[in-house]
């Protein structure tokens, strides 16, 4: 036999595991699932954003026909669930926002359980309203839960430095204000539960979930069993992005509803409903105060925002976790004091969503750094550069900036556009008559790329087992969610392992086979359980050549696994065949071993202390974006002609991936910066449908220029960092700044709607020509 | 009980007969009653395009289509694209370029972007684009799908060069 070659399988090109089954249309997604007996579920919704519940009567909708069960507050265990635990399923007492659930009912068809929604009667006695935070802080509010007389929910404060000191040095002082908006995730797959109960009281959910593992003790209080009685399937999701990172009222009121009926229920929201319901990305009022030398090296920083918490309080009050960090580490600055606090109202409530609030963060803080450089007569580039941080440098909060590169990022995304020249060009056109007005903006941000220690671990289980045949079986405790996480670890496996991706089974998204992980967020899977499978993999291997040495009387390190065989490492010369080697080993008597091994990763990042303090993900990057527009000055359209998008990457894992997730990420990021945003009148959506809140179309997206900054980070997986949120936190302010370099109007709160923009470029016609006059 | 009609119509090559209550949808009914759950629903309102399918040679948001409006028609869904000699050009192409993630509107884009090399299929990247307006995808930013779509229509190209020499 000829020898055989290592194969390159990390870095190189492969499709997505899951890919021929979902193009065939074969794979069923929650939403597609029934289960024999199944019944349907609905939520009956309060129609106020605050108010005293008087009476509940669902007496009419329990005796229709068709209904098996409805339910109420009373009926339930009376524990709140989301961060603060401050959120019941079902509402008793008061409701304080449009989407508070006041009862649910079981039906044998959808119809049935709307006709009973309908039968069922409310009294309410409504409660003065607040709907702005600034109203909310002010004395004699109405006060949203009556254990927090002043409507904060959350409040995060750090400083470091002397800021004090830092006003002193700086020779130039600038402040402005940024109110970043509502926008929604739009899951392509509505939000949908499905809860199966057995004889003895376990529970079984099908839940489109993003943390299972910790989601059992989140939720099992609100159904009154031990966590233990609960295990969590994830089918495959129609997208999450964050909006499934908690425990949301549909979930506990579908297991609350099998429990009584004892059969199958499944719980899917309209669209519309989606829109009402699901959680928002966290609207943010920043207000940042800055100054700089007469050169413009930082010399302070001064953030405080104020987080409208809405009704209650999930994952979007913790968005300064990550914020935080942009406010007081992106570029260099000694002096930096920042606060954040997230305020009760009657608006809906946020919860995360890619890029958590590093969009919202960014967003301010790439627009102010814009405006700065204006100040000392600088272009975006050279005063973004003075500015950056360097590898090996550790932020104020303790990050510690290994494998990192900023500056090659912002170098590489102007070079590649012709920033300079282009921006230079545009600045002269302002006060031209022309209608259509080019503009090139820049923008860069810091993010974790290796996890985020927010719980006691930060950790992610795998399994393995190796069969008779030299196939492979992963079980990991990963969520896929059409990341590509079970690609990345098939090719982790094949590479060490030396088998095709194809002979790679991968067991994953069930808490009753998987080993513990946090979940999929922050930036971690790729890192995390891929060095969680990669050091198992490495386990196995180990494993596999001590037994060929002890038959080849060849040293295990003189030995290799390639191509589904045992070959000699120096020339690649076949040794045995692997499958046989492991049927030997399997049966082999009293000695007989199978492969199977497991680990479990726990990165070396550390939680914030209580100063929030700590080096919180074992990893971070960058990414500069550069966006070039064109204006049309009359309706106030903005085109984005093209994207220039630089991130340091660690090493590439699987490219096709990584430029899925750089592009989709940025659709998402263009969507913020320019159309959408989910509309509040008194705390009511106005625009619950996909024709009046724009997500971006195949037409509207531009052609996107990438350069991955490979470095190589020690410690991840291969070299490996995560990398999709980047892609949506940086490109917004590029776009900003790109609008106000065609036109010289600044826009500070997003999104940069065509009315907005005219209106802008209008008043800014008016104030020259009243300069003139 | 609403009223039911009775329809009959051909499914992916074979004939389907059953009775469906007027105010069903086309999508409802092939998800619900025939078990064909590759479209989506994802807003029943005529405004993603997940629910794609191809009713006589014209793509359809089955959401909105009546189902009693079945009767009579060739339907064409996603389960029908694969069976043959394995994917179709249009999915291996989606496999290849990697134009799936989350995977939610893949049957609506694949549907419909077999449906617009059916029509012309030889198209530009703006063509392409135009084509699949109406059909949101939340992941992938369409870039991969659109190169997809046009690796086919390339090939289409090379055909009819090859056909005319
Ligand atoms: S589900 Fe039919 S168009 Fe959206
Ligand atoms: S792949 Fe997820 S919506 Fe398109």
């Amino acid at each position: 036999m000829d020898p055989i070659e290592k194969k390159e399988i990390v870095g190189s090109r492969v499709t997505k595991l899951d890919a021929p089954e979902k193009v065939a249309g074969r794979v069923r997604y929650v939403n597609d699932m029934t289960l024999p007996r199944m019944l349907y579920a609905k939520v009956l919704r309060t129609d106020r954003v605050h108010a005293n519940i008087l009476s509940i009567d669902t007496s009419k909708a329990k005796a229709l026909p068709g209904v098996h069960a409805v339910i109420t507050a009373a009926d339930t265990p009376k524990f709140g669930i989301g961060v603060l635990k401050d959120n019941p399923p079902l509402k008793g007492d008061k409701v304080r926002c449009i989407r508070d659930e006041i009862a649910a009912v079981a039906a044998d068809t959808e119809e049935i359980c709307d006709a009973a929604l309908r039968l069922i009667e409310v009294e309410y006695e409504d409660l003065p309203t607040v709907f702005e935070t600034v109203d909310a802080l002010a004395e004699g509010a109405p006060v949203i839960h009556e254990d927090r007389p002043d409507n904060i929910a959350m409040l995060h404060e750090f400083k470091a430095g002397d800021l004090e000191a830092g006003e002193a040095q700086a020779v130039h002082i600038f402040e402005d204000e940024y109110d970043v908006h509502y926008v929604t995730h739009c899951n392509m797959g509505a939000s949908c539960c499905l809860a199966d109960v057995d004889t003895d009281g376990r529970v079984t959910l099908y839940s489109q979930t993003q943390y299972p593992f910790i989601m059992k003790m989140d939720i099992a209080p609100s159904l009154g069993i031990h966590p233990g009685d609960l295990r969590i399937i994830q089918p495959p999701v129609g997208g999450a992005f964050g909006a499934k990172l908690d425990v949301y009222p549909n979930e506990p009121i579908c297991v609350l509803l099998a429990m009584e009926t004892r059969r199958p229920v499944k719980l899917l929201y309209s669209r519309e409903e989606e829109f009402i319901v699901s959680p928002t990305r966290q609207p943010v009022e920043f207000k940042i105060r800055s100054g700089m030398t007469a050169e413009g090296k930082l010399t302070f920083r001064d953030v405080d925002s104020r987080l409208n918490n809405g009704g209650y309080t999930s994952w979007g009050a913790t968005t300064p976790y990550v914020s935080m960090r942009t406010g007081t580490s992106h570029y260099k600055v000694d002096n930096v004091s920042y606060r954040a606090r997230a305020v009760y109202t009657n608006n809906p409530f946020a919860g995360s969503f890619r890029g958590y609030g590093n969009v919202q963060a960014t967003w301010a803080l790439e627009t102010h750094m814009d405006q700065m450089a204006e100040i000392v007569d600088q272009d975006p580039v050279a005063f973004r550069l003075l500015n950056s941080n360097e590898q090996g440098d550790v932020t104020p909060q303790g990050a510690k900036l290994n494998n990192i590169d900023l500056k090659g990022c912002i170098t590489t995304a102007a070079e590649e556009s012709d920033f300079l020249k282009k921006w230079q060009a545009n600045l002269g056109q302002w006060d031209s008559p022309e209608r259509f007005k080019r503009g090139i903006g820049i923008a860069s941000s810091l993010h974790n790329a290796g996890g985020a220690k927010i719980h006691k671990s930060d950790g992610c289980g795998t399994m393995l087992k190796m069969d008779d045949y030299g196939r492979v079986t992963v079980i990991t405790g990963a969520s896929e969610i059409g990341q590509g996480i079970d690609t990345v670890i098939a090719q982790i496996m094949s590479e060490e392992l030396g088998i095709p991706m194809r002979d790679v089974t991968l067991v994953m998204n069930d808490t009753a086979t998987g080993p513990w992980d946090v979940g999929v967020h922050a930036s971690r899977t790729t890192y995390i359980a891929g060095k969680s499978a990669q050091r198992a993999a490495r386990k196995a291997r180990e494993q596999i050549l001590a037994a060929a040495s002890r038959q080849s009387n060849v040293s295990p390190d003189e030995l290799d696994l390639r191509g589904g065989h045992v070959v000699q490492m120096k020339d690649g010369e076949p040794v045995m065949p692997l499958d046989r080697l492991l049927r030997q080993m399997h049966f082999a008597g009293e000695d007989a071993e199978l492969v199977m091994v497991s680990d479990y990763y726990e990165p070396p990042s550390e939680p914030e202390d209580e100063n929030r303090y700590g080096d919180m993900s074992a990893s971070y990057s960058h990414a500069a974006h550069v966006a070039e527009v064109v204006v049309d000055t009359m309706t106030g359209e903005v085109k984005v002609e093209q994207i220039w998008s630089a991130q340091d990457v660690g090493k590439v894992v699987n490219p096709v991936g990584l430029e899925g997730q750089i592009e989709g990420g940025i659709a998402v990021g263009i969507g913020y910066a320019l159309s959408e945003e989910l509309q509040l009148k008194d705390g009511i959506v106005q625009n619950p449908f996909f024709r009046d809140y724009h997500v971006m179309t195949a037409p509207e997206m531009p052609p996107i220029h990438m350069t991955w900054l490979e470095t190589n980070d020690e410690e991840g997986p291969l070299g490996a960092k995560g990398a999709a949120e980047l892609p949506t936190i940086v490109i917004a302010p590029a776009i900003g700044n790109a609008v106000y370099n065609a036109t010289g109007v600044r826009f500070n709160h997003p999104p940069l709607t065509p009315e907005k923009i005219a209106r802008g470029i209008w008043e800014r016609k008016q104030q020259m020509r009243a300069a003139a006059e | 009980m609403s009223a039911m009609v009775d329809v009959t119509f051909t499914l992916n090559g074979h004939t389907t007969s059953l009775a469906v209550a007027v105010h069903d949808s086309a999508l409802t009914t092939l998800r619900d009653r025939l078990d064909h759950a590759g479209a989506k629903l994802a807003c029943g309102e005529g405004e993603c395009g997940a629910c794609t399918i191809i009713v006589d040679d014209i793509s359809v948001n089955a959401c909105l289509m009546p189902a009693p409006d079945l009767d009579g028609r060739i339907v064409r869904t996603v389960e029908g694209l694969w069976e043959g000699d394995g994917l179709s050009k249009v999915q291996d192409a989606f496999v290849r370029h990697g134009a799936v993630q989350c995977g939610f509107c893949t049957p609506g884009m694949v549907m419909q972007a077999t449906h617009l090399l059916e029509q012309q299929p030889e198209m530009s990247d703006a063509e392409v684009r135009r084509g699949l307006e109406g059909n949101t995808c939340r992941c992938t930013g369409y870039s991969k799908i659109v190169a997809a779509v046009m690796e086919v229509s390339r090939d289409a190209a090379t055909k009819t060069a090859e056909a005319a020499e």
